[in-house]
């Protein structure tokens, strides 16, 4: 445990190391324009990932309509920010908890259906979100939101990320997060021990949902515009398909695969044509070569503290 | 209040030939589903191959159009059975989901391949029999949505006729319902799924040629949607039951064209979602379906 909390400690120390290398460069404009937006996407996508993780990789239920709840934070925070004129921070805020209590209300009656129909649950659901938007003229309808201030930078999503990584991190080792892993390993017994599955599963989503909206409050004010289009479930696909590349039910892993599949794409957009292709190629080589994931289930501290127990 | 009735007779002409097209993408999602437990996302993707097929064979090969579907729905069984062989066989034994993630590259593999070699600029299909309108009273039916009604439903009874009358029928039969114990009996099942997948795949193309044959227009994008709209028409039937493909095809269908004609055609696609939601509350193992009690 001791360990566990120094890890803590010299991870929040680098970070501070990595932010201020990072924020120098980008200061001193080493770092370009295209990198600059790339990073912050790695950052956007990082918070995707990590949220989607908490519900189907830490609670083992199998959602892929994380895009619809991205769009409501996205829409969210640009109402208040354009249309009511307050603060950015306000509309952080305002979007995670839109986006949290949206995903409480939906996950309440979908979360007692399991595996394939509850995938294809969430998928429906996230593309009626998309389309509700579509038709509400008072965001735009079907040409999106436009004119959104670019408040979002290198600093907020960087913290954001930082703060959402441990938050869910703490949250796994808390006791309604081992409740959660309890679930997922058998649903059943984790009911038969007196477990209230229903609660912390709705728990975990809606803790998810409420994630994904702060990174689609910060996707919509660092792209100008919020448009129903970047919602569809391609986009949660791609989420999914970085959590279940990095390894499901890995910290670890879900940053990394966000990480990985961000530089691929960005990468590859010098090639459009060929960009989908090479990125679904990747997607099913890695699949075949290692269905578990890069990491499987560990963590990177799993690694350390076993090479550091070694010695 | 004559007006109405009309218009809703229309709507319903209009949903059951949109909906046998449904169903017909739907028939191989739930073999396939129901035989080694996947939802197969490239699914809707082989109904757009199916369609290019058919517009290859009856612009190029200069087909007309009974040979042109069974060209189409010959080369879309190959293509069926090469992406099981390569993408899903070797995954036999992996967790669920990777499986589900292999689905998904698959079907991006075939929308972007097909972009890279055809352009997305959609294809005018050409017209493969003069199109005739004929008016019941106030009604418009044209033939083409006889034909499509027609072809679904011929294609529908030879599916039912070889899952339960012939040896490769009750191959798949026993494999959906207790695979290990169908291997036990000698079912070579690696051969069974290659069937399922040519079979399901053979009628998604006939799908996409008719869909080219009613729309004119195809493009290599046009699987998406419908892909997924013929999934919920699966789980509307209840998944895994072939007459339940049919049936939840044709009452997606119907709803759809209700929604565009009587509400907003924006609406049409949160209809089709709003019935799957609906359903799996309800009724999740479908209209069909029976309830599976779980076992400890």
């Amino acid at each position: 445990m001791n360990s566990l909390r120094k890890f803590d400690f010299a991870a929040l120390g680098a970070c501070v190391l990595f932010f201020a290398v990072v924020q120098g460069l980008i200061f001193a404009e080493i770092i370009g324009p295209f990198w600059e937006l790339n990073i912050i996407l790695i950052c956007i996508n990082i918070i995707l990932a990590v949220s989607l993780n908490l519900i189907n990789g830490y609670t083992g239920q199998f959602s892929i309509g994380h895009a619809g709840f991205m769009a409501v934070g996205a829409y969210t925070g640009a109402v208040i920010t354009v249309k009511l004129g307050l603060p950015f921070e306000l509309a952080l805020v305002v979007a995670t908890i839109c986006a949290g209590i949206l995903g409480f209300l939906i996950g309440l009656p979908t979360l007692r259906l399991d595996g394939d129909y509850l995938a294809i649950a969430t998928l429906g659901l996230g593309e009626i979100i998309r389309i509700c938007i579509l038709n509400i003229d008072y965001v735009g309808g079907a040409s999106g939101l436009m004119g959104i201030p670019r408040f979002t930078n290198f600093a907020y999503v960087f913290w954001i990320m930082i703060f959402v990584i441990f938050f869910i991190k703490n949250f796994k080792n808390s006791a309604p997060g081992r409740c959660c892993l309890a679930i997922r390993e058998n649903e059943i017994a984790a009911d038969t021990m007196g477990i209230n599955t229903t609660k912390y599963k709705v728990m975990a989503f809606a803790l998810g949902a409420s994630f994904a909206g702060t990174a689609g409050c910060l996707f919509s004010h660092y792209f100008f515009l919020a448009h129903p289009a970047s919602f569809t479930f391609m986009r949660s696909f791609d989420i999914l398909t970085m959590v279940v590349l990095g390894g499901l039910g890995s910290m670890t892993g879900s940053i990394t695969g966000a990480i990985l599949l961000t530089f691929i794409s960005a990468y590859l957009s010098d090639f459009p044509e060929w960009r989908m292709i090479i990125y679904s190629i990747t997607m099913i080589v890695l699949m075949l070569r290692r269905p578990q994931g890069l990491f499987g289930n560990k963590e990177l501290a799993n690694f350390m503290l076993k090479l550091g127990g070694k010695k | 209040m004559d007006n109405f009735l009309s218009q809703f007779l229309q709507q319903l002409i209009n949903g059951v030939s949109l909906g046998s097209i449904y169903a017909l993408i739907a028939l191989g999602y739930t073999m396939i589903y129901g035989i080694i437990k996947l939802i197969n996302f490239a699914h809707g993707d082989i109904y757009m191959l199916g369609a290019y097929f058919g517009f290859y064979a009856t612009t190029k090969l200069g087909l007309s159009f009974i040979p042109a579907i069974i060209f189409a729905m010959a080369c879309a069984s190959i293509a069926g059975i090469i992406i099981e062989r390569i993408a899903y066989r070797p995954m036999r034994n992996a967790p669920r989901i990777a499986i589900l993630i292999t689905a998904i590259g698959v079907s991006f593999l075939l929308e972007y391949g097909m972009i890279l070699l055809v352009t997305p600029q959609p294809r005018t299909f050409p017209a493969v029999f003069p199109a005739t309108v004929y008016n019941i009273g106030p009604l418009v039916v044209n033939n083409q949505q006889i034909v499509i009604l027609l072809s679904s439903l011929i294609l529908m009874a030879v599916l039912t006729y070889i899952v339960n009358d012939t040896k490769a029928g009750k191959a798949m039969r026993a494999v959906s319902f207790d695979a290990d114990a169908a291997r036990l009996m000698g079912i070579n099942i690696d051969r069974v799924i290659s069937t399922t997948f040519a079979l399901g795949s053979a009628l998604a193309a006939a799908g996409g040629v008719l869909v080219g044959v009613y729309y004119n227009s195809i493009d290599p994008l046009m699987g998406m949607m419908p892909g997924i709209k013929a999934f919920v028409a699966a789980v509307l039937g209840g998944i895994g039951i072939i007459p339940g493909a049919m049936i939840g095809g044709i009452i997606l269908g119907v709803v759809e064209a209700m929604v565009s004609g009587f509400i907003s055609s924006t609406f049409r696609d949160a209809a089709a979602f709003g019935i799957l939601i609906i359903i799996l509350l309800y009724k999740p193992s479908g209209l069909l379906g029976k309830n599976v009690r779980e076992k400890v």
